[in-house]
């Protein structure tokens, strides 16, 4: 660790089998308690692997929002052509009404 | 503002979040077209429908029109990014939003109500708006439906979410910010403002306090879709807070549903995990940057803010409006029909009256208002208050004057509402006298309260061609002489 970094490098965050199960959940995944074990473990190595970044003397950078040097990379408000309906409602499991048909909806609009 | 309704001793605590859909011609983020009421799925993309390899471009005009709501409402402007809101609902077909999180493009700005008060803005951020669902099937509600159909020409629609502080204290206090917020919007040519159409949404986060003490547990209520429901959605939440609270119960912090028809919110029993939506910043997205030049240009275009522009209604009836003519000036700079009574006063036209025929008339038909001809419209205020036409004539000219323009004078006549001859308004005058003589007889002996109903049988008798002042005179005439 080096003396003079104002941001300390960050630790490898701790992961334990509940988080994985919450992340999961939110993912909308279903893991069997051997694949928790897994997981978690899998994991637990990539983000220890990630902080290694951490180690790294950046005191004098500013943070940066992207990798690329480039910044406001915007369009004309100009209409563009649109996909036909008819084409892309094909691609879907199954459309209704010139709608898409997805399966009822549990719990509420975000 | 005083918390009006409340018990005693209580105190409501109230922040605003406004989504306003931008008014531009295509989405946030693809070319596609941004129009209210398209056939569904006609204005898609592989962008908007975030099909594999498609890649995000930030619309230009959509930025400068959040500028001009973060300049409308004093915040500072920012360098901004974009982060990824993820979830699993079928409203995005990418399972995720973008939205802009730790750093907004607008932060820290306030918006001032016509009474004085002012409310903290927050910040007001870019994000896009999502697909509409229906349910279809079982109960109709949410979770009781057998199925949803999704028309996603709504997803990617441009918004600005504007965040209050909780600077609120009254449901009538959030009605005056989410008016004049509203008149801001149309005024900056940021948004048509239009609530029914859903380009205006309004949640409220509501908690309740007795005086002086800290804030309490909030709940956030959706689903207000006018300002009535706003007003009567935060006084029954407040006053369900208060009774909860009273009886020794405590209050869950939660999303809330307003139901018109019953008039009540409702638990929308939401699980605790739905909150966590993973933010993480959008890679297809460079930062949004903009200069002190560019944010010089669009404070530049603005044109005067509503405040500004009511001033100038005020001083051009001279002295001070009347409680009704307050109403009216108000609700002519909402709907963005100020211009047309400045430019008739410019013409000589009336104040009082320009204003008047301007709040009721052409606001009733605001669609046709835009075809108004300045010069029309002075000239049938000048037949008006000439007397050469009847309040109730001049009303039916107008009509005639907005569904196809033309002479007010041609119409009039057209309509056959030539002036009455003096001989003719004597003549039904004196006919009314005979029908009524014992008010007649009240009337000469001086009692003022008979003259409103002998002017109104006048104008009854005479089908609305009657002038009210020419009646007065005649009457007024007929009393000095029947004194003598």
């Amino acid at each position: 660790m080096s003396g003079g970094d104002a941001r300390p490098p960050s630790k490898p965050p701790a992961i334990g089998p509940e988080q994985v199960a919450h992340v999961a959940r939110l993912a909308r995944l279903e893991l069997s308690d051997d694949e928790l074990t897994r997981f978690t473990g899998q994991l637990a190595a990539a983000l220890a692997y990630a902080a290694e970044i951490g180690e790294l003397e950046v005191g004098d950078l500013e943070p940066m929002a992207h990798p690329l040097p480039l910044q406001n990379v915007l369009r004309d408000d100009e209409p563009e052509p649109t996909l036909d309906r008819d084409t892309v409602l094909a691609e879907a499991p199954a459309a209704e009404d010139h709608r898409f048909r997805v399966p009822r909806i549990l719990g509420d609009e975000p | 503002m005083t918390d009006t309704g409340l018990a005693q001793g209580w105190e409501m605590v109230i922040g605003l979040e406004v989504h306003c859909e931008l008014a531009t011609r295509t989405k946030l983020f693809c070319g596609c077209p941004n129009a209210f009421g398209d056939e569904p799925n006609t204005n898609v993309c592989p962008v908007c429908l975030g099909l594999p390899g498609s890649l995000p471009v930030l619309n230009r005009h959509a930025v400068e029109l959040a500028m001009r709501i973060g300049t409308a409402l004093h915040c500072e402007i920012r360098p901004s990014t974009f982060h990824r809101k993820n979830y699993f609902y079928p409203d995005m077909p990418k399972d995720f939003q973008i939205s802009q999180y730790d750093a907004p493009i607008n932060t820290g700005g306030r918006l001032e109500l016509p009474d004085g008060s002012t409310v903290g803005i927050e910040r007001a951020h870019l994000e896009e708006d999502t697909g509409k669902t229906t349910h279809i099937g079982g109960t109709g509600r949410i979770g009781g439906a057998d199925y949803a159909l999704v028309d996603y020409n709504r997803a990617g629609v441009p918004l600005v979410e504007i965040v209050s502080a909780p600077d609120v204290r009254s449901a009538a206090q959030a009605r005056a910010y989410a008016g004049e917020l509203r008149s801001i919007l149309i005024a900056t040519g940021a948004s048509d403002g239009r609530m029914e159409e859903g380009s205006m949404r309004v949640d409220a986060n509501v908690s309740v306090r007795r005086h002086g003490e800290p804030l309490g547990t909030r709940c956030e209520i959706k689903n207000l879709n006018s300002m009535r429901s706003l007003l009567r959605a935060i006084t029954f939440e407040a006053d369900r807070q208060v009774a909860q609270l009273e009886s020794g119960e405590r209050i869950v912090q939660e999303t809330r549903h307003w139901d018109e028809g019953e008039g009540r919110t409702l638990s929308m029993r939401s699980k605790e995990e739905a909150n966590d939506y993973r933010y993480f910043p959008e890679p297809d997205l460079v930062a949004l940057v903009p200069d002190s030049r560019w944010q010089a240009d669009v404070a530049a275009s603005l044109g005067p803010l509503p405040a500004a522009r009511r001033a100038i209604l005020v001083g051009l009836l001279g002295g001070e409006p009347s409680p009704a003519q307050i109403d009216q000036i108000r609700s002519v700079v909402a709907s963005d029909l100020d211009a047309i009574v400045t430019s008739a006063c410019e013409l000589g036209a009336p104040p009082a009256l320009a204003l008047a025929r301007t709040a009721n008339e052409v606001a009733a038909n605001a669609d046709r208002a835009a075809s108004l001809d300045a010069g029309s419209f002075a000239k049938l205020l000048a037949l008006e208050s000439g007397g050469e036409l009847s309040a109730t004539q001049a009303k039916e000219v107008l009509a005639g004057l907005l569904a196809n323009g033309g002479d007010p004078a041609e119409i009039a006549k057209t309509l056959g509402f030539e002036s009455m001859r003096a001989d003719d308004l004597a003549a039904v005058v004196a006919g009314v006298i005979d029908a009524h003589p014992g008010e007649w007889e009240k009337f000469a002996d001086g009692d003022p309260k008979v003259a409103g109903f002998l002017t109104g049988q006048v104008m009854k008798a005479s089908g609305g061609k009657a002038n009210g002042k020419a009646v007065a005179a005649e009457l007024a005439r007929l009393r000095s002489g029947a004194g003598t």
